[in-house]
């Protein structure tokens, strides 16, 4: 993969007064931001607070219902799906569940895209296939295993070979370290922090992980109630709003406390119930 | 106003049954769209394994034993007429025109049907149809279209052979069992079976319930909720709705197609 010099200025993705709702609940209101090219950003925010549903927005994979969403200056919100290609030719993504056909072996998946969309020879696509597995670190007898045969964070990993298969120039990443261990996590931030670096990827980030996000990130989106605010990881944790550096805070924080939940958990009583102890 | 809301309940529960018949159609134009190219000769051929030679052991063993219950039936009613000779006729005619394709739909909805919709549904849940969207590869073309057209072409083939082991179920137990003779038997049913109308029929009956799986079984599958409620339900409503429509579309096809008695 080539290194191109990522001019930060420029945004790369761009939501322009974005709206979402299914069934008539809305998820996302009239969101604007952008995501600066070449750039880390972690999207973060509480459950249902529509992380997940923006980054299928800016994959083209569901509609606004409002809005525009520029991808390197391509408007994809009114896009028809055929339409899609080209944009989506810069976009690779990792899904949480690393989505690959478990059908297909490894090497299979990997292969793909290549197959489907390219001209190679299957000399070519072999060692284009091995390539990336190294670049992940794994080993190119991987390449034979099924899907259902990998740990998580191997799995997680092949996901993110695919992902980056083709060279794209945007990588949109849902949940990369969830349910991982601490060293696959190290692993997966090593190798999202590379491709940031050494070939100028533009990276979005939906994670719930704040250590990772602290290390990894340039930029966060936090997605709170009502609002979005945008700034450095440094910035909105020192900021004086407790709503905003609560995210970053890892120690427990007695005023979340919900006041309604009972103090006292009542012992579990072995013994059995007469009929009037069980009517209460 | 107890009855203007049910007047508005029945108004958008009717929106919605045509929106949902609209939604069928333009799915069923896109298998056909995305059926042409690229053409996946491979994948077909896999599927018509999966959905139809994977069906052969279910098939062959229910049409023996319908053949053999409706043999018994036949012998003994036919008998009391004097009319056992005919034996051949009732249960070929029986098998060809009707309980052939409508049993052989019913079996392949339940065991083929319900697979597909399980496994389309799964794939919507674990996100791998749009990991193929993510990679501009159609997920119609690659999974949908050869799962419903293996479905449509094997249809056919699986009601042919269910009706042939159902008649060699009656043979058994009229002739085998019975004593009654076995040319009597083949001669009242090849007199009684006339290729135009019942056999073409019973062919095209098996294209069109095996067409009806394939759509719903897919459709189904491919619009289930993204989670493992969404692929119990997709899997269920395929097995429940094809049934019925099975049997109410055969009522028409009968009727069109003007079999003679």
């Amino acid at each position: 993969m080539a290194a191109p010099a990522p001019d930060h200025d420029r945004p790369h993705v761009e939501i322009d007064r974005v709206s979402m709702a299914f069934d008539d609940r809305p998820v996302v209101d009239r969101l604007t931001c952008s995501f600066p090219r070449g750039r880390v950003t972690v999207i973060l925010g509480g459950s249902g607070s529509g992380k997940t549903t923006l980054l299928r927005l800016l994959a083209g994979l569901i509609r606004p219902t409002e809005g525009r969403i520029l991808i390197d200056g391509t408007d994809v919100a009114g896009l028809p799906e055929s339409a899609l290609a080209p944009v989506r030719a810069k976009i690779g993504m990792l899904f949480q569940g690393g989505a690959l056909l478990d059908s297909l072996t490894v090497g299979d998946n990997l292969a793909l895209p290549l197959r489907e969309r390219t001209r190679l020879s299957e000399a070519r696509i072999d060692e284009i296939v091995t390539g990336r597995l190294d670049a992940v670190g794994l080993d190119h007898r991987v390449a034979r295993l099924l899907p259902g045969q990998l740990s998580g964070g191997m799995l997680r990993r092949v996901a993110l070979a695919r992902a980056i298969l083709l060279d794209p120039q945007i990588l949109l990443c849902d949940e990369p370290f969830s349910g991982l261990d601490p060293i696959s996590v190290k692993r997966i931030e090593l190798l999202l922090s590379r491709l940031n670096r050494h070939h100028g990827m533009t990276i979005v980030i939906v994670s719930h992980h704040i250590a990772s996000t602290v290390r990894l990130a340039d930029r966060v989106l936090l997605l709170l109630p009502g609002r979005a605010v945008e700034g450095a990881p440094g910035e909105l944790r020192e900021n004086a709003d407790r709503e905003i550096s609560g995210f970053f805070d890892e120690d427990l924080d007695e005023s979340l406390e919900p006041r309604e939940v009972a103090t006292r958990i009542e012992p579990l009583d072995d013994s059995p119930r007469d009929a009037g102890s069980a009517r209460g | 106003m107890r009855l203007l809301d049910a007047i508005r309940e029945l108004g958008f529960r009717s929106l919605g049954v045509v929106a949902h018949l609209g939604q069928l159609l333009l799915f069923l134009l896109s298998i056909l769209r995305a059926s042409l190219l690229p053409l996946r000769p491979r994948r077909w051929l896999e599927e018509i394994w999966g959905q139809g030679v994977l069906s052969l052991v279910i098939i062959c063993v229910s049409g023996l034993a319908v053949g053999m219950v409706l043999g018994l039936q036949g012998y003994n009613t036919l008998v009391r007429f004097g009319a056992e000779g005919s034996l051949g006729a009732v249960v070929g005619l029986s098998l060809i025109r009707e309980l052939g394709p409508v049993l052989a739909a019913l079996l392949v909805t339940g065991r083929a049907g319900s697979a597909t919709a399980a496994e389309i549904a799964s794939m919507v849940a674990s996100e791998q149809i749009d990991g193929l969207r993510m990679m501009s590869i159609d997920p119609v073309n690659m999974v949908v279209a050869p799962k419903a057209l293996a479905l449509t072409a094997v249809m056919p083939a699986l009601s042919t052979l269910f009706i042939l082991f159902g008649i060699a179920g009656a043979w058994l137990v009229g002739v085998g069992l019975m004593g009654l003779d076995g040319g009597v038997f083949f001669s009242s049913l090849n007199n009684a079976v006339r290729f135009e109308d019942d056999v073409l029929g019973s062919l095209l009956k098996g294209l069109i319930f095996g067409a009806l799986i394939g759509l719903m079984a897919t459709f189904r599958g491919y619009h289930a909720r993204p989670n493992a409620a969404g692929v119990s339900a997709a899997t269920t409503s395929t097995v429940v709705v094809t049934s019925v429509a099975i049997l109410i579309v055969d009522y028409f096809v009968t009727a069109l197609w003007g079999f003679e008695i």
